[in-house]
């Protein structure tokens, strides 16, 4: 399908801008894992202090860049699939929100006015525009879905009353059906707790409400990065692979576990706080291994669609047809593979080290450390990452009507990224269960040798191979930039389109239970409620005020409101 | 649905169940639960180590940019064999409990009160490791049990 004009240059720009950010994002990571390793001893770089440039890497890399990407892809699923065209007023508001949201929380963070960290955990309290960027972001991302998806969904189907929604739709509306419920707690935290503190209005907090607040909201949050990559796995990989779904039924069912079980699980953050009790701390614990399931659910699907494209391009045996992928294809659209095989290896491990962390008592001797850390870069940074960017690309590419430039390195960039991260992976996980802490820039510290108090000599070895992973990964980025510089400036040779490879499906009975969503809805609203209302309420046994003063980020240091006030800075 | 799928889906539930009832066994019955909610628990802000029994310790910690209070400042000495119940809380910001190689893992949140109980058989030195970003001195925040 053509597009043209303002809807190209929204999609475009909504694909462009946080992929510049994502640059900094990645130099300030490889900058992170050389730190770690004590290769770079410094509290800073170029200016950036560690922990500045820790907060710009969470909140660009896990916030920006897949807040616009979920919403750009939305945007090009929606309309290729329901061949409707998107209202340009409607996101021309998204866009303005979204990007003007951003340069507000990026000029906090750049001046050290948010130096919090991407999980800005109260009573460290940021600049206020940090808050309103944030809040103008995410509510500029859900402009689309009410305003135009589920205006152009109720209309497609009062054209097609007997057909079965596509696929990629209800996989897109589950997910930001997901994301409106997921934004309301944070909502209620940031606006009723964070923006008070910092405009001054009020001067003491409840923490341990907020954290509760912010976990309802963050844990379903690594969902609503994941489900536009199972889109892709579901809907497009099958077809690159040269084969089909092998189960419509079962995708549409995955979608729908997703929804169900996502929310009610982000007490698996807070396992090691008093505060809330033990018993709903593994009522989570046994949801958060509900939401397993349609993950492994994808895992049976997933590989055996691979298995029946393989055995279509003539794999033989039982492992023979491993062999017959398009691991390096240059044909087409095929190089996409690549991006979505290297995310579900470096997705095995995430699956995996999920689940230990998942396991109440079993977190204890990973929590916060750097384990944590192997594991998402494994997940977010993994799969998550990868089929954003080829997409990002195959976008890019189709939307400027361009080949893509320099395929070699677009191919080599998903195997050295997942090759970086598998050895960052095991790296970080044994420095975690060695004892090293996350979110810390160690190497001036437990990695110095002169400092006879702290020095760890046990964490230097794996801290050094965790560089080289984390490194490896960061060349592969650069091997994608070249492919993405050299797409970008590329001569249009054909009009600006967007077609997506959609496989059809090898199993397609109609089953009822994944075709009516609202019992569903109601049946997460439900789950939510009963699983939330006892923490929340338990969150405020102390008062929904408790007396915990604020501390402002003021050129990186957390400075006591208190003092400030004194010094008549804040009113 | 196809019998394969069935069978992967029954497989997918079974697993995920069967590593429930391990951790429910591993919680309940080798006792290594999670830290509940203490609603009656007297918030403090001063540290301070209390030998309450034979070989019976309670250490309240107090967790600040950058240290930890415990009575004295982050050290603390312990004889081999004590069992300690360390309650954490923090002055000002959150800051992370984790005193290295025990199960002690703990996250310090202002106004509200932690809690973990350890038997240290060995002696040696156990690092307390802040693991929760808390400012710019975060990374030299820690401390030490000593085990003799």
């Amino acid at each position: 399908m053509q597009v043209k004009g303002a809807t190209r240059f929204i999609l475009l720009s909504q694909l462009i801008i946080p992929f510049i950010l994502l640059i900094l994002g990645v130099l300030l990571g490889l900058y992170q894992v050389l730190a770690r390793a004590g290769i770079i001893r410094s509290a800073d770089i170029f200016g950036i202090n560690y922990y500045q440039g820790l907060t710009l890497h969470g909140v660009i890399n896990a916030i920006v860049f897949t807040t616009f990407f979920a919403v750009a892809f939305g945007n090009a699923i929606m309309m290729h699939q329901l061949k409707r065209p998107l209202k340009v007023g409607v996101q021309w508001v998204s866009w303005l929100l979204m990007v003007g949201g951003t340069l507000m929380a990026a000029w906090a963070m750049l001046t050290g006015r948010a130096t919090v960290l991407y999980t800005f955990y109260l009573p460290m309290v940021a600049h206020w525009t940090f808050y309103v960027g944030a809040t103008l972001l995410l509510i500029g991302s859900l402009v689309p879905y009410f305003f135009d998806w589920i205006p152009n969904t109720l209309a497609w189907r009062r054209e097609n009353p007997k057909a079965k929604l596509p696929l990629a739709v209800l996989g897109n509306l589950v997910n930001f059906t997901l994301w409106f419920l997921i934004i309301l707690p944070l909502a209620v935290t940031v606006l009723f707790q964070m923006l008070p503190m910092s405009l001054g209005l009020s001067s003491e907090v409840n923490p341990l409400l907020s954290r509760t607040l912010f976990w309802f909201f963050g844990h379903a949050l690594v969902y609503f990065w994941l489900l536009p990559s199972y889109i892709m796995l579901y809907t497009m990989l099958p077809k690159l692979a040269g084969g089909k779904l092998y189960s419509d039924p079962a995708a549409r069912l995955a979608f729908l576990l997703f929804l169900l079980f996502s929310i009610p699980v982000g007490l698996h953050h807070q396992y090691t706080e008093g505060g809330l009790s033990s018993g709903w701390k593994l009522w989570q614990a046994f949801l958060t291994f509900m939401v397993a399931l349609p993950s492994f659910i994808t895992a049976f699907t997933v590989a055996a669609s691979l298995e029946h494209g393989a055995r279509q391009n003539g794999g033989q045996g039982l492992f023979g047809w491993w062999g017959k992928l398009p691991y390096w294809s240059k044909e087409g659209d095929r190089w996409l593979f690549a991006y979505f095989i290297s995310g579900l290896i470096l997705f095995l491990f995430g699956g995996i080290t999920g689940i230990i962390n998942a396991s109440y008592s079993l977190n204890l001797i990973v929590h916060n450390t750097a384990w944590i850390v192997g594991h998402f870069h494994t997940t977010v940074g993994g799969l998550v990452a990868l089929s954003f960017l080829g997409m990002t690309l195959y976008l890019v590419a189709q939307l400027r009507g361009v080949e893509i430039k320099a395929k070699p390195f677009a191919l080599a960039a998903p195997y050295l990224w997942m090759l970086g991260f598998v050895i960052f992976e095991i790296a970080l996980s044994i420095t975690g269960l060695q004892g090293a802490p996350r979110r810390s820039n160690i190497g001036i510290s437990y990695l110095d040798p002169t400092n006879e108090l702290l020095y760890r000599p046990d964490w230097l070895f794996w801290s050094h191979v965790g560089a080289l992973g984390g490194t490896l990964a960061v060349v592969g980025f650069l091997s994608y930039l070249v492919s993405f510089v050299g797409t970008l400036f590329a001569k249009p040779v054909r009009a600006s389109q967007i077609d997506f490879p959609i496989a059809e499906a090898v199993h397609d009975a109609p089953t009822p239970l994944v075709v009516n969503l609202r019992p569903w809805v109601t049946a997460t609203l439900a789950l939510i409620a009963v699983s939330y209302t006892y923490p929340v309420y338990e969150s405020m046994t102390r008062g929904i005020i408790t007396k915990s003063p604020g501390y402002q980020s003021i050129e990186n240091n957390l400075v006591p409101q208190q003092t400030l006030r004194e010094q008549t800075k804040l009113p | 649905m196809d019998r394969f799928e069935k069978r992967a889906m029954a497989l997918a539930l079974s697993l995920v169940l069967m590593f429930f009832g391990l951790v429910v066994y591993a919680a309940k019955g080798l006792q290594a639960d999670l830290p509940t909610c203490l609603p009656n628990a007297r918030l403090f802000d001063r540290g301070r180590l209390v030998e309450i029994g034979p070989n019976r310790y309670q250490v309240d910690a107090v967790a600040f940019m950058w240290g930890f209070d415990m009575g004295t400042l982050n050290q603390i000495k312990l004889p081999r064999g004590a069992v300690v119940d360390f309650y954490v809380t923090s002055r000002d910001v959150v800051h992370g409990y984790h005193i290295d190689k025990t199960l002690v893992n703990l996250k310090a949140v202002p106004g509200a009160v932690t809690y973990s109980r350890v038997k240290f058989d060995r002696a040696g030195e156990y690092q307390i490791i802040c693991h929760e970003y808390c400012g710019l001195g975060h990374q030299n925040m820690a401390g030490k049990v000593i085990v003799e």
